[in-house]
């Protein structure tokens, strides 16, 4: 694919095209589905995280006025496919994990169907159950590959004899907490079944891939796909816990069949979301760095320990960054799971890279202390030529460019490495940075039509807009790949009923969505020129990437950290970014995400904390009060700047995935930051006052 | 949601009658912690009864530089109002620190002290919990307690109070009036909460159908030098993990008078008489300010818990004390 070099409309500053509907309220999500005679739907969930059901009561809530059905596994259909058991809702009686669905009410309206789902009544088998993750629990095992299928396992050299060799080492051990996405607009779908003929099921699901979830639905319920339809124009953010259908999806598809031609709405409680639309594992992550007294890493492992659920597995790629981020000759990475009665973790905001780069880059600024040495400079002198592991030139990398950058940008050369000794008032101040990396993903398929209309340009693919700006950035592409003008453009996404598109994941929508745009494109210039007719159609398809080159966009993160001297408060008045990832398709969608994914960062590195309570199984500070995400107080001055590079490799746009990346490294910068401020070394997420107070004592 | 009937009563004596009459009916004021809970099955009335506009809505001036708060008030318009501001400071920055602008333009002088635990299993249907199920068991003791009890917590319940208003409402020694079926009766506000032992589904002192309609500030000048510092694990909309209202009246360096409570750490908003009697006459020195802490913390337990349970809101609650009296002094000076 040829690279796009002359833009006009890639690189503006263009408003969103959906802002307008959004703030106006006029812009429809799954659940609001404008549809008559709607009913709604309300699950009843598990109070135990291991057994059976052994008895189901539902007499009182079918007694109530206003029910129309309850499900349960005597009453609710059998499904085609039982393969994926987080999506067997209501199959069998067994339980595997606390908040489990094991029954629901349809209801005339959300009240009475939440007060039926109350008045169920269920009886167990109750079985022990474990939920509590420890490096030293003795049933670990190595997954067959870890998400999506990279090997569990690295191995370069010999760590230990070169750690045993090296001048200076560290070993340590860091975690990171469980975690949920929390989106905003909560997990929703609206399904309605229509009897006619064979049948026609269509969901109005808040979900970050129409096609996709299509596909997954389709086959659990053993339909052909042309019989299921999914629309989607509007998602209110999924951080990855809708790239995939999770339980309630099936269950609400379930509701539509057993009453057909009744539209079902359901929408999940934020407490229902805790156990039922994924989570991020937590994870125990041992790093080891040996180097010399220049500052060569010599010796290099991370060996990490995190938890998937007992029926589904999902194991997060948490080694994966360290495998290529930085030079040694020695090099270790492994994974190690305990499959417990929890509920089924699953993608969240950079699976993998997220808690991946919190040990590495909080060890690096250890190793940094341990040396006396800046911890940029320590970077930068380990920077390697090729891609370790793969030997693979870098399309671009750099990670150099957005240190320095970032220093002076943040006045870096003025600071003081000694930690503990700045105080401003009360606070005690601290610097800290860390380095960010997320890898170019381009899913195998997804295809686009263009189509003139008028004088319009008519681009369709069933891309999703989740709050990343894809209704404003494919028009830019699409301009710029016709010659047209950007008004000139429509763009129509979030269907079934359009082309195929991949799921809004792994930072990949744009590459892959946008390089199919540009595919169509082509097309179209190369059958009808300049002069198209009226109706002109040609479709384009992503092609596959360039496997010559290993590509990667990097970062760096620079953070102020306060400490309170009294009391241990942590408050992070500026983060600054600065990123290398490619051509910016968009500098308003771009800055949005990387300060949206950086503010997530500050939320993992000072609140996020998912309590799982090991006696019930279930995560009990399951709201949004108690469950902190950073508010706007917490946040003062965010800034992100991003270098100019120029890519050829990664696709025709040259542009390189960005919603992820924000998240990367923040909260190791975070507690170096802390570090700096008060001389404590937090090693465990979140960072909160009760571990920094013994040094203040 | 349990369905319910509601009421909207002509005047507030028609809705104490009312709710008297009905064990299943409560009162609703700005239905901040109230509709959550009847979403949540933790409340269960079957009768609500609306009374935020039939409560007074003035603050009152009642000569001496005393006021008197209407139940109906809002947590916003009591925060905002000069006389506040300027006599009570700790009663302002107190509801500043709590929730958020909407839910304070919501709350109510009278609902705000009667707002339930925050405790995550009593707010969890599917938890035992003494307070919210009698006799069911405490499902804290052992489990998250980073927002629970390290004073006056029973065996029965380590629930904290989650109000800031009613933690400078207790320093200010502040009288609570209620209106009941048989007439009025005033109490103490730092006798209206209670603390748990056998009976914590009881809050405070209140009887079925009393209704708090307004709320007494006698005239303190030393009120005039007061503070509230709330510490939490989020800069806003957080509970707190402790918080301390003070006033301290300081003469030639030596301490004439003070008042303390502390928030975040009991059943009740917790009046620190033992500090406060440690304080009388000794140095303004941080020595003396840790004494008094000491003073009050020494019978002070944590819960083991999770996550290292909360142990650390002693040396937290002494040092957020001695911090509060030190800047106070400061600005005593």
């Amino acid at each position: 694919m040829t690279f796009l070099s002359d833009t006009e409309a890639i690189g503006r500053d263009l408003p969103r095209r959906d802002g307008a509907a959004k703030v106006l309220g006029s812009a429809t999500y799954a659940f609001e589905t404008p549809l008559d005679g709607a009913v709604h739907l309300h699950p009843v969930q598990s109070t135990i995280a291991r057994g059976r059901v052994t008895e189901l009561d539902t007499t009182a809530a079918e007694a109530l006025d206003g029910v129309l059905a309850v499900l349960t596994p005597g009453t609710a259909e059998r499904l085609a496919s039982t393969d994926d058991r987080e999506l067997a809702a209501l199959q069998d009686e067994e339980v595997g994990f606390r908040g489990q669905i094991v029954a629901a009410v349809i209801a005339d309206s959300s009240e009475v169907a939440r007060h039926a789902a109350a008045l169920v009544r269920v009886g167990y088998e109750q079985a022990a159950h474990e939920t509590e993750l420890r490096a030293d629990r003795d049933d670990l095992y190595t997954p067959e590959s870890v998400n999506p299928d990279f090997p569990s396992d690295t191995a370069e050299g010999d760590v230990d004899a070169a750690m045993a060799a090296a001048e200076v080492t560290v070993d340590e051990t860091y975690t990171t907490a469980m975690y949920h996405n929390n989106p905003m607009e909560p997990h929703a779908t609206t399904a309605l079944w229509d009897p006619d003929g064979d049948g026609f099921l269509t969901l109005w699901d808040s979900t970050q891939g129409v096609h996709p979830t299509r596909t997954t639905i389709a086959s659990v319920f053993g339909l052909d796909e042309d019989r299921v339809r999914v629309v989607c124009p509007y998602v209110g953010g999924g951080f990855g816990s809708k790239g995939q259908p999770h339980v309630h999806v099936v269950l609400a598809a379930l509701a539509a069949r057993a009453l057909p031609g009744r539209p079902v709405r359901l929408a999940l409680t934020r407490q229902q979301m805790f156990s039922l639309a994924g989570h991020r594992t937590p994870t125990i992550q041992r790093c080891r760095l040996g180097a010399d007294k220049a500052g060569t890493i010599t010796a290099l492992a991370v060996d990490v320990v995190e938890r998937t659920s007992r029926i589904k597995e999902f194991a997060e790629q948490t080694g994966l960054p360290a495998r290529t981020m930085y030079a040694s000759p020695n090099r270790r990475t492994t994974h190690r799971l305990a499959a417990l009665d929890v509920p089924v973790p699953s993608w969240m905001r950079a699976p993998g890279e997220c808690p991946g780069m919190f040990g590495p880059e909080v060890v690096m600024d250890e190793l940094a202390e341990r040396l006396g040495m800046d911890p940029i400079e320590l970077r930068i002198r380990n920077e390697p030529d090729v891609e370790p592991g793969s030997g693979k030139p870098f399309s671009s990398r750099n990670l150099v460019g957005c240190l320095r950058e970032g220093a002076s940008r943040f006045g870096w050369s003025e600071r003081d490495p000694r930690p503990g000794v700045r105080r401003r008032g009360d606070w005690l101040v601290g610097t800290g940075v860390a380095s960010s990396t997320y890898p170019v993903n381009r899913m195998a398929q997804s295809t686009a039509t263009i189509r003139l209309e008028g004088d319009c340009y008519v681009t369709e693919i069933g891309a999703a807009d989740l709050g990343t700006g894809t209704w404003t950035t494919l028009p830019q592409i699409a301009a710029d790949a016709l010659g047209v003008p950007v008004s000139r453009v429509e763009v129509r996404i979030g269907d079934t009923d359009l082309p195929m598109a991949s799921v809004a994941g792994g930072s990949s929508g744009t590459t892959t969505w946008g390089s199919a745009v540009v595919e169509a494109a082509r097309a179209f210039r190369a059958r009808y020129g300049t002069e198209p007719p009226d109706g002109a159609e040609a479709t384009g398809s992503v092609g596959d990437p360039d496997q010559k080159y290993a590509k990667h966009a990097y970062g760096a993160q620079f953070v102020e950290a306060h400490v309170n001297v009294d009391t241990g408060e942590v408050r992070v008045p500026r983060l600054l970014g600065v990123f290398a990832a490619g051509r910016i398709i968009n500098p308003r969608t771009a800055r949005s995400q990387f300060i949206g994914g950086m503010t997530m960062g500050l939320s993992m590195a000072l609140h996020e904390d998912s309590v799982l309570d090991p006696r019930t199984g279930h995560v009990v500070n399951h709201d949004l009060a108690e469950y902190h995400i950073t508010a706007n107080a917490d946040v003062d001055v965010v800034e992100a700047h991003w270098l100019t590079e120029h890519d050829p490799h990664v696709n025709a746009m040259g542009s390189k995935g960005i919603g992820e990346i924000g998240i990367v490294g923040t909260a190791a910068a975070v507690s170096n930051a802390v570090w700096h401020a008060c001389g404590v070394r937090v090693r465990d997420l979140p960072v909160t006052l009760d571990k920094l107070l013994p040094a203040l004592e | 949601m349990k369905p319910f009937d509601y009421r909207h009563p002509a005047d507030a004596a028609a809705a104490v009658r009312t709710v008297a009459a009905d064990p299943d009916a409560v009162y609703l004021g700005g239905g901040t912690n109230l509709v959550d809970h009847l979403k949540l099955g933790v409340a269960e009335p079957d009768l609500v009864v609306g009374v935020t506009d039939l409560l007074p809505a003035e603050i009152e001036e009642l000569g001496g530089g005393a006021l008197r708060i209407g139940a109906g008030v809002s947590n916003s318009e009591l925060a905002a109002h000069p006389r506040v501001r300027e006599w009570f400071p700790v009663l302002s920055q107190a509801l500043l620190s709590g929730a958020s602008g909407q839910l304070r333009n919501m709350a109510t002088t009278g609902g705000n002290p009667l707002q339930r635990t925050r405790c995550v299993y009593f707010q969890d249907v599917t938890t035992p919990c003494n307070k919210r199920t009698p006799g069911s068991g405490c499902s804290a003791i052992g489990g998250w307690t980073r927002y629970h009890a390290i004073l006056g917590a029973s065996d029965q319940c380590i629930a904290v109070h989650p109000s800031d208003m009613a933690v400078a409402m207790a320093a200010l020694d502040a009288q609570v009036r209620v209106l009941g079926p048989d007439g009025e009766r005033i109490i103490p506000f730092t006798d209206l909460h209670r603390l748990p032992g056998d009976t914590p589904e009881r809050d405070t002192v209140l009887e079925h159908g009393e209704l708090i309609t307004a709320i007494d500030l006698p005239a303190q000048t030393i009120a005039r030098r007061s503070a509230y510092r709330k510490v939490r694990d989020r800069a806003s909309y957080a509970f707190a993990l402790v918080s301390v209202a003070a006033a301290l009246d300081v003469k030639d360096g030596v301490i004439a008078d003070a008042r303390i409570a502390f928030g975040g750490v009991a059943h009740k908003p917790w009046r620190a008489h033992r500090a406060e009697e440690a304080l009388r006459g000794a140095a303004a020195s941080d020595s003396s300010y840790r004494a008094a802490a000491d003073a009050e913390l020494a019978d002070a337990r944590p819960a083991e818990g999770l996550e290292g349970g909360n142990a650390f809101k002693i040396p937290l609650l002494r040092r957020t004390l001695t911090a509060t009296l030190r800047d106070l002094a400061r600005e005593d000076a």
